[in-house]
This record gives C-alpha cells, sequence and structure tokens, in this order.
C-alpha cells in the first residue's frame, strides 16, 4: 500500500474519531444514547462523504461504500422478506407451532395445504447453486414466469391498452355553447374553455400521431409520414418532460443529502 | 425433463390464472398466486444472498483484485443478516416488526442503506449535468422541442419562473411558466406517454403469449450437458 495511501486513511480514521465526540457532546442534552446516536450520525455522513468521493475519481473511500451497500442491502431484503412474507403471511396459514413461535396469529380457518407448494419450489429455486441439480431450479423459474405472464396478460390488457384508449377519446368541444361565446370569451387562462378544448385536441391527435410513430407496417410518407413527424415531436416533448422531472428528483435528493451534512452533522443551520 | 416440465409448468400455470379472470369460483386464484409469487421471491433472495457469498468468499480465497473490500461486503452482509433475522436490539422482542422504532435493524436502515442510497442517487444531479449539455445542444427540430420541454418543466419547478413570468395578466395566465410546465405534463406529456404505454401494452400481451405458448424460452437458459 503507497504512503499516502495510508496517511489519507489515517487522517480519515483520525477526523472519523474527531467528529464521532463532538457530535455526541453536541448531543448530550438532547439525546440519551449520545455516544451511538454520535457514532451513527458520523457514520452517514462519512459514508455520505465516501460515496461524493466518485466525483473526483474512482478511490478506496468509494470502493469501501459500494461494497458495504451491496452486502447490507442484500442482507436487509433477505430479512425484511422473511419476517413480512414468510413469517408474515405463510407460516399463519400452515402451523400452528411455529406461529406460536414467531407471535403471529393463526387462524385453523385459513389452514392451506396449497401453501407448501411455493415452499417446496422455493427449495428447488435454491438448487441453482448446485452444478448437479441446478437445472431443477428451471421448475420454479418456470412457476414464476408463468405467473407473471399470466397475471401481466391480463392487467396490461386493461390498465396499458384498454383504459389508455378509453381515456384518449375525450370531448373535443369542452362546454360548448356556440361559436359567438366561444370567441366572445376567447382567453389564455389556465382553467379556460379554449385551453381545455386545446388540451384535449393534443390529447387525442398526439396519442393518434405517437401510435402511428410506433407502426412499422406502412412507409412513413405524405399524410401518415406528417402525423408520424407529430408523432416524434409529441414523444419529444415527453422526454424533455420525463428529463426535467429526472434532474428534479436527483437535485431534491442531492439538496437533502447536503440539508443532512450541514444540518444533522455539521449543526451549521438550523 | 429439463425443458418439457418447466414449459409445461409455465404454460399451465399461464392458461389457469387467465381462465380464472372469466370464472368467478377461481378468481381469489389470483390472490393466491400472488403470495405464491412473493413467497418464491424470498427464496430468491436466499439464493441471490447465497450467490453474494459464493462470489465474495471465492474472491476472497483466491486474492483477487480488490479482494479486501469482499471483507466489507461479507462484514456487512453477516452482521445486517443475524441482526436483521433473530431481532437483535428490538426492544419489542420476536413479536415486535423488525423495523420497529429504536431496533437495531431500523437504525441500520436510517444511518447506513438511506445515506449510500440516496447519496448514491443524488451523484446522478452530477451526471446528468453533463448529459444534458449533450442532449440540450439543439442541433435540429426534435432536439430543440425536447430541450423547450425540458427547460419549462425545470423552470416552472422553480421560484425563479414564478418570478419571470408573475406579471403575466390572469387572462393569459397559461403562459406564466408554472402553468405552462402544468399544462405540459397534463396535455403533450400525457399523449406521449400513453402512446408509449398502448405500445407497451400491447408489447407484454403478445411477450405473454409468446411464454405461456412457449414460442418464447429463452428463460429457461441453455443445456450445456
Amino acid at each position: 500500500m503507497k504512503r499516502t495511501t495510508v496517511l489519507v486513511m489515517v487522517g480519515a480514521i483520525v477526523i472519523f474519531g474527531i467528529s464521532w465526540v463532538l457530535k455526541s457532546m453536541s448531543l448530550t442534552s438532547t439525546t440519551d444514547h449520545y455516544i451511538a446516536k454520535g457514532f451513527a450520525i458520523t457514520f452517514a455522513a462519512f459514508l455520505t462523504l465516501c460515496i461524493f468521493s466518485f466525483l473526483y475519481k474512482d478511490n478506496p473511500f468509494y470502493k469501501f461504500a459500494e461494497h458495504l451497500f451491496v452486502g447490507v442491502s442484500a442482507a436487509f431484503w433477505m430479512s425484511m422478506g422473511f419476517w413480512s412474507t414468510i413469517v408474515g403471511n405463510l407460516i399463519p396459514r400452515v402451523s400452528e407451532t411455529l406461529s406460536n413461535y414467531f407471535k403471529v396469529p393463526y387462524h385453523p380457518e385459513s389452514y392451506n395445504p396449497f401453501y407448501f407448494l411455493p415452499v417446496f419450489l422455493g427449495i428447488l429455486l435454491l438448487l441453482r447453486l448446485s452444478r448437479k441439480v441446478g437445472w431443477v431450479s428451471r421448475w420454479p423459474l418456470a412457476f414464476i414466469v408463468g405467473t407473471t405472464a399470466g397475471f401481466n396478460f391480463i392487467r396490461y390488457l386493461r390498465s396499458d391498452f384498454i383504459e389508455q384508449v378509453s381515456a384518449t377519446f375525450v370531448p373535443l368541444l369542452v362546454d360548448w355553447q356556440g361559436i359567438g361565446h366561444f370567441f366572445s370569451n376567447l382567453s389564455l387562462s389556465s382553467t379556460g374553455q379554449f385551453v381545455a378544448m386545446l388540451s384535449n385536441w393534443v390529447i387525442f391527435f398526439g396519442v393518434l400521431c405517437g401510435i402511428i410513430y410506433f407502426f412499422f407496417s406502412k412507409e412513413h410518407k405524405g399524410v401518415f409520414g406528417g402525423a408520424s413527424k407529430i408523432g416524434i415531436w409529441i414523444l419529444m416533448i415527453t422526454f424533455g418532460a420525463s428529463f426535467g422531472y429526472t434532474v428534479m428528483g436527483r437535485i431534491s435528493l442531492l439538496v437533502g443529502r447536503i440539508t443532512f451534512l450541514f444540518k444533522d452533522w455539521l449543526s451549521l443551520i438550523s | 425433463m429439463r425443458r418439457e416440465v418447466p414449459l409445461f409448468i409455465t404454460f399451465f400455470i399461464g392458461m389457469l390464472l387467465i381462465f380464472s379472470v372469466f370464472i368467478p369460483p377461481m378468481e381469489s386464484l389470483g390472490e393466491d398466486f400472488t403470495v405464491f409469487f412473493d413467497i418464491i421471491a424470498v427464496f430468491a433472495f436466499f439464493l441471490g444472498g447465497g450467490n453474494l457469498l459464493r462470489v465474495h468468499v471465492s474472491k476472497l480465497t483466491r486474492q483477487k483484485r480488490d479482494w479486501q473490500y469482499s471483507i466489507v461486503t461479507l462484514l456487512g452482509f453477516a452482521v445486517t443478516l443475524v441482526i436483521g433475522l433473530f431481532k437483535i436490539g428490538n426492544p419489542g422482542g420476536i413479536a415486535a416488526a423488525p423495523t420497529a422504532a429504536g431496533s437495531l435493524f431500523q437504525e441500520i436502515f436510517d444511518y447506513c442503506l438511506v445515506p449510500l442510497g440516496a447519496t448514491m442517487y443524488s451523484l446522478l444531479a452530477f451526471f446528468v449535468a453533463s448529459a444534458s449539455y449533450r442532449a440540450f445542444r439543439a442541433k435540429n427540430r426534435e432536439a430543440t422541442i425536447l430541450l423547450i420541454a425540458a427547460f419549462i418543466i425545470l423552470l416552472g419547478r422553480t421560484p425563479f419562473g414564478t418570478v419571470v413570468t408573475g406579471w403575466i395578466p390572469e387572462s393569459f395566465d397559461v403562459l406564466q411558466v408554472p402553468n405552462l410546465a402544468v399544462w405540459i405534463m397534463n396535455a403533450p406529456n400525457l399523449a406521449g406517454q400513453r402512446a408509449i404505454m398502448i405500445g407497451i401494452g400491447l408489447g407484454v400481451v403478445s411477450m405473454s403469449l409468446r411464454v405461456i405458448l412457449g414460442i418464447e424460452r429463452t428463460y429457461l437458459g441453455e443445456d450445456k450437458s
């Protein structure tokens, strides 16, 4: 290991220690377990800075945080799955003894021997780790794929196709009381009749043109090509809006982390 | 056995779930299968954990590149798993929720997982900035439309947008940047999203049919023997 690396690591440990002591001291009047709380806040700040250090370049601190994230999150979701699904949903349906052990309510009327089937398939899935009988894990995999395909077939047909097509057929004349009334009340108010009508026209023809763009069985020429071109513009607006939203989401996360560093850790802002 | 049984299972389960929608006494089957799916998913989590152990223990024992970090992964994994599965440091004991207030498991979530996850994603803000530079160059008409839409949405979500266009009278208030951002989200953006959703819906339906009928078999992998 290089001498500079060792120095940086020692420096980081010393700063961590000083920060822990100072943070614990600042929490003495407000928290009972101030030493543990001080450690937790300092550790969270340390991890935050470790990840931010990637902005400089890939380095041992970032790798440390990255590897810790992988290990902790895998174990976290395993534990959550065990307690919420195995103990919460499976055990009360198959065993009174285990229900009593885990202190979850057991209802004899909800006993269902079919619930041993996913347990059996789950055990087969674990055989994936074996080279000799790993192929048996295809059975539970087939069950998962079959279930997903069966559910998605109906779900997407209903929610992503039928309901979306149905919602696209909106009235193109909103609150229509004649052409005279329309022109006499013409305005660009966001709650006005014109904007409401414009929105519905854009929704109906926008969806139509967007679908035309995705239709590749006919050459995009003439009127069809024109509609396809409008479809691209509508899709570009959608991508732009999604991009803007993503940027805002990431920036709000960044603001949250910086607030944590300056407020919770350094107590520089109230 | 290696290919025929899985294909039959996929066909049978897929068809059963589709028909259960049309046969009222079979409707509850969908709920049961959702729980079955969740239970197998938990075993899949354990499979993932086992694979993680295998990969990192192998990296450690063979002293491959960056093997030292595998110790961090294994330690983080083991400590969190023991605390989570045995509810160590949980004031309510075994009967309490694993993430009960004040439990050690919840502290791991709050002071380890949340900072790591949130910072990892917030890091993308910086990379998005460089991506914006590439995306926001108005090279042609389509790129210009994307640029304008993204700019209005970004500006509309900040107080600056209100300050800059707040003077526009009420009868033209759709032109105020925050209102324009809302309109873009509710009209053209909705239209584009809907066109994409309809395409995705048709794609998923056709793919599901291909899987159920055994035309699509890539999920089974290849037989090496």
